[in-house]
This record gives C-alpha cells, sequence and structure tokens, in this order.
C-alpha cells in the first residue's frame, strides 16, 4: 500500500517534470536566485553577506548583464549623475601625491576578503586589469592599457592647459568612483566604497600624471 | 617542486625584452606542467577515493556502491559528465558533491549537514574531495552533457546566469567581471569566458584539479569558493544552492567539451 502511495507520487512528479511545470518568468526567477543567495552566503572573517545589498546603479548593471543588453541610455546617464554626486574634490586643489607611493599601492591586490584581517591594508589592484610602468609585465587586461597616461593626454607638456584640467579632473573622478562615467564599468568605486583613502587616490594619480612617473617614461 | 618555482622565478627574472620574457615563462610553466603530468599528484586522490567508495564506513558500518549518481546505483563511469541534475529522491538539483553527501547520509549514516559546515581540508571533506576525484576521473575524456530536461535543471540554469552575472561586495566584481569576454587575464593569468563553451579541459572541465602551487587536490565545490573569496563575496555555504546553480550554469555551457578532470593546475 505504501509503496503504491509512493508510485503513484513520483508519477505526479515525472507528469510534472514532463510538461505541467514549467520555467518560471524572469521577475519570479530573480527573487528566486535573491532567495537563494539569502541562504547560500553568510558572514565569514571581515566580509558580511551584507555587502551583497547592493545599490540601484549595481542592481541594474547585474540585471543588464543577464539580459546580454547595455543599459538603456537615459537611465545609464541619470545613475551615473548619481554616482558623480558622491566624488568629493580635494579641499586644497592638489590632485598629486607620490607617485612612488602610488605604484606600491598599485601593486598590490591585498584586502577585504574573508582571509584578510581588518588591518590588512588594502591594496589598488590596478595591475590585475591594467599596464602602468612599463617595465612591469605581469599585468592585466581587463582594463585598458594606461601606460604613458599623462604623456599621451598631454598633461605632462602643458599641466595647467584647459585640457588638462579636464583630464585631471576625470581621472580624480574615474579613481573615486568609476561609476560615475559608465554606470557599468567594470572597474571597483575606488575611494566611495572605501577600498583606498583620499591620500591614497592622489598617490595613484601622480603615478599616473607625475612626469617623474615611470609610466609616463 | 620548491627548486623548479625557484627557477620559474629566475626565469622571469632575467629574460630582457617584455615579450620574450612573457613567451619564456609561459613555455617554462608548460613545460613544469607537462613535467607533472607524467606523475599527477591527483592520481594519489583517486586511489584513495576509489578504497573510500568500496570500504564498508560510518555509523550504517556500508559501503558507497549502492550510491546513485544519476546513472543508476553503483555506476561510477559517465556519471561526472552529466553533473549536477536532478534527482528525485531528494528532489533537488545536486553536484558530484552535494550528492556525495546525500549518499554518505543515507546509506552510510553520516551527518550531510556536518560534513558540509567541516572546513576543506579537514576531516570527512578530506573523504569528499578524494571520492569526488576519482568519480571525476571514471568519465576522463568523455564530453560534458548536462542534462536540461527536468523544470527544475532548467530553472538552476536560470539561476546560475543570474549569479554568474551578480555584481557585489566592496569592489562590485561579478564572475563575468573575469570571466565574461574573450582574451582577459590577471595580471598573467589568463582566464577563459565562461559564458559560453571554453574548449575541452577549460574551466569546467578542469576540475576538480590538483594545485601545484598549494599542494592540495580542489574540487569544484572549492574552487567556486575561492572564485567567491577573491571576489570579496561573503561565504558560500558548501553545497549551498548558490552554488550547484552556478555549476549548472557553468556545466551546461560546458556542453560538448571534454572532461581532463583531475587536472592539474598552476
Amino acid at each position: 500500500m505504501k509503496q503504491q502511495h509512493k508510485m503513484a507520487l513520483s508519477l505526479v512528479c515525472f507528469a510534472l517534470a514532463a510538461g505541467c511545470a514549467s520555467v518560471p518568468g524572469s521577475a519570479e526567477l530573480d527573487q528566486l536566485t535573491a532567495a537563494i543567495v539569502k541562504s547560500s552566503f553568510s558572514d565569514k572573517g571581515i566580509v558580511k553577506a551584507s555587502v551583497l545589498d547592493t545599490d540601484e546603479v549595481i542592481r541594474a548593471c547585474s540585471a543588464a548583464d543577464v539580459a546580454g543588453k547595455p543599459l538603456d541610455q537615459e537611465v545609464a546617464m541619470k545613475l551615473q549623475a548619481a554616482q558623480f554626486k558622491t566624488i568629493k574634490w580635494p579641499a586644497d586643489g592638489n590632485y598629486l601625491g607620490d607617485w612612488k607611493a602610488g605604484e606600491k599601492l598599485a601593486q598590490s591586490g591585498r584586502g577585504m576578503t574573508w582571509t584578510d584581517k581588518a588591518d590588512t591594508a588594502n591594496g589598488g589592484n590596478c595591475y590585475n586589469c591594467h599596464q602602468l610602468d612599463p617595465k612591469e609585465i605581469s599585468f592585466g587586461t581587463i582594463g585598458p592599457s594606461l601606460t604613458g597616461y599623462g604623456k599621451t593626454r598631454g598633461v605632462i607638456a602643458d599641466p595647467t592647459s584647459a585640457a588638462s584640467k579636464a583630464i585631471i579632473e576625470y581621472t580624480w573622478g574615474k579613481i573615486w568612483n568609476a561609476k560615475a562615467y559608465n554606470a557599468c564599468s567594470m572597474m571597483p568605486r575606488a575611494v566611495h566604497k572605501g577600498i583606498i583613502t583620499e591620500k591614497q587616490a592622489k598617490d595613484l594619480m601622480a603615478l599616473l600624471l607625475d612626469p617623474n612617473s615611470p609610466v609616463n617614461k | 617542486m620548491k627548486k623548479m618555482m625557484c627557477l620559474l622565478a629566475l626565469a622571469g627574472l632575467t629574460a630582457s625584452a617584455a615579450h620574450a620574457q612573457k613567451s619564456a615563462a609561459v613555455q617554462a610553466i608548460e613545460e613544469y606542467r607537462a613535467m607533472l603530468a607524467d606523475g599527477n599528484p591527483a592520481e594519489l586522490f583517486e586511489a584513495k577515493g576509489e578504497d573510500l567508495w568500496k570500504q564498508k564506513r560510518g555509523p550504517k558500518n556500508a559501503s558507497l556502491q549502492q550510491c546513485d549518481l544519476g546513472q543508476g546505483p553503483g555506476v561510477t563511469k559517465g556519471a561526472f559528465v552529466t553533473l549536477p541534475r536532478y534527482f528525485a529522491d531528494t528532489d533537488k538539483v545536486q553536484d558530484l558533491e552535494s550528492r556525495l553527501l546525500s549518499c554518505m547520509e543515507n546509506l552510510q549514516g553520516f551527518d550531510a549537514a556536518e560534513i558540509a559546515k567541516t572546513p576543506f581540508g579537514k576531516g570527512e571533506q578530506n573523504n569528499v574531495t578524494a571520492l569526488a576525484t576519482w568519480i571525476a576521473a571514471e568519465s576522463r575524456d568523455m564530453t560534458f552533457n548536462l542534462p536540461q530536461v527536468h523544470a527544475k535543471e532548467q530553472i538552476a540554469y536560470e539561476v546560475g546566469k543570474r549569479l554568474f552575472f551578480q555584481r557585489g561586495g566592496a569592489h562590485d566584481f561579478s564572475c563575468a567581471s573575469c570571466h565574461g569576454a574573450e582574451n582577459l587575464r590577471i595580471r598573467m593569468q589568463d582566464l577563459p569566458n565562461l559564458t559560453k563553451n571554453p574548449g575541452d579541459g577549460i574551466g569546467f572541465a578542469a576540475w576538480p584539479a590538483y594545485r601545484v602551487s598549494n599542494g592540495q587536490m580542489w574540487g569544484m565545490q572549492l574552487r567556486l569558493n575561492d572564485c567567491y573569496r577573491q571576489q570579496r563575496f561573503p561565504y558560500p555555504g558548501f553545497a549551498s544552492d548558490a552554488t550547484v546553480a552556478l555549476g549548472v550554469y557553468l556545466g551546461v555551457n560546458s556542453h560538448g567539451s571534454k572532461s581532463i578532470a583531475p587536472a592539474l593546475k598552476r
């Protein structure tokens, strides 16, 4: 009797599998995914599960990636404008720090994983994705090459021109919050998300724009 | 092994032109891999896994020889290349490692949740890794052919796809940040595009693998776990719905590619 009951049940299951049950729609799948994320990920070390409670721009870009379509232009502009507002400009008007400290920071990919300590110095992760000093052969290709950054953009030749000023400001903003210029940029929002400090951003600026930096040699 | 690593590092330091240096380093690594391939240490884990499969263990003092990996009780050949898949008895889509947990619980009386909570490289986790290594080896050179028939298998693929593109954490990274396009590299490390079939023995088709750099045997669960760690994500549970669904996405995308597992990795 029990066996028969089990058999009947599995037949129902089979019928469900074969045709009755279907894959739910996109919104339901999104909800299911969110529930699975909630039940699958947990706090570990310095990384809290709440880091997956992302903001509007990140949610929009994840959804666009799933759909395989870029964000609607108007939506993207709006999101970028909101991200742009997070950027703080140097109070003293001085954008360039120490390129040597910048190079050290660019080399490091450390920090903010669950095996890192709270006092681990976060790296800038730059070489993971970008070419910078041409003598460093171990560089990634996820981002564009930044070798010759200041030189090829004319900042080294004439640092005080209006064109150079625009490039310096863009570079600062891009390091602070890359999503201010391209909503779905792959680049982390380095200062905005607390990965590096404002002072460290200045050091990276120097690595890119100081005439003595190996990037511009 | 250490000596060879030093030689590699030296080769990297002494070559002059950037291009020549790269190809020399890549060549040295390839030679090193070829040398190790003659005796992949994964074979030790394979042998251990086969023993564990046949050994009577656990509170019920039973072997795993009646474990159904999707091809019928006890059938190990060809099972790996169809996983993850739906199992009626658990009413879940399961990958190799989560399925092994079910069998260890049901047949041998182990506590699956307890093993899932055990850190990698400790206690029964080591046995799950060895078992997975052997089961994978039983499908060596076979092509991936995950079923997408049951609604839950199709749903798992769709969820896995959403997980693959899920940006988050301090750095806003998703799996796709590194594995979403062709010809990407982090530092010197080539990154396969996992949104499509990356080719025989690449990506999904290369794990479990023995990692030369740390001398550890890694199953797919640990491979995904370490990706998430580097992604600055929180900790994904072992055999969790998220890691299994992600496995379905990667496995279905790898349809038709040849499994080289257990492989040898950097």
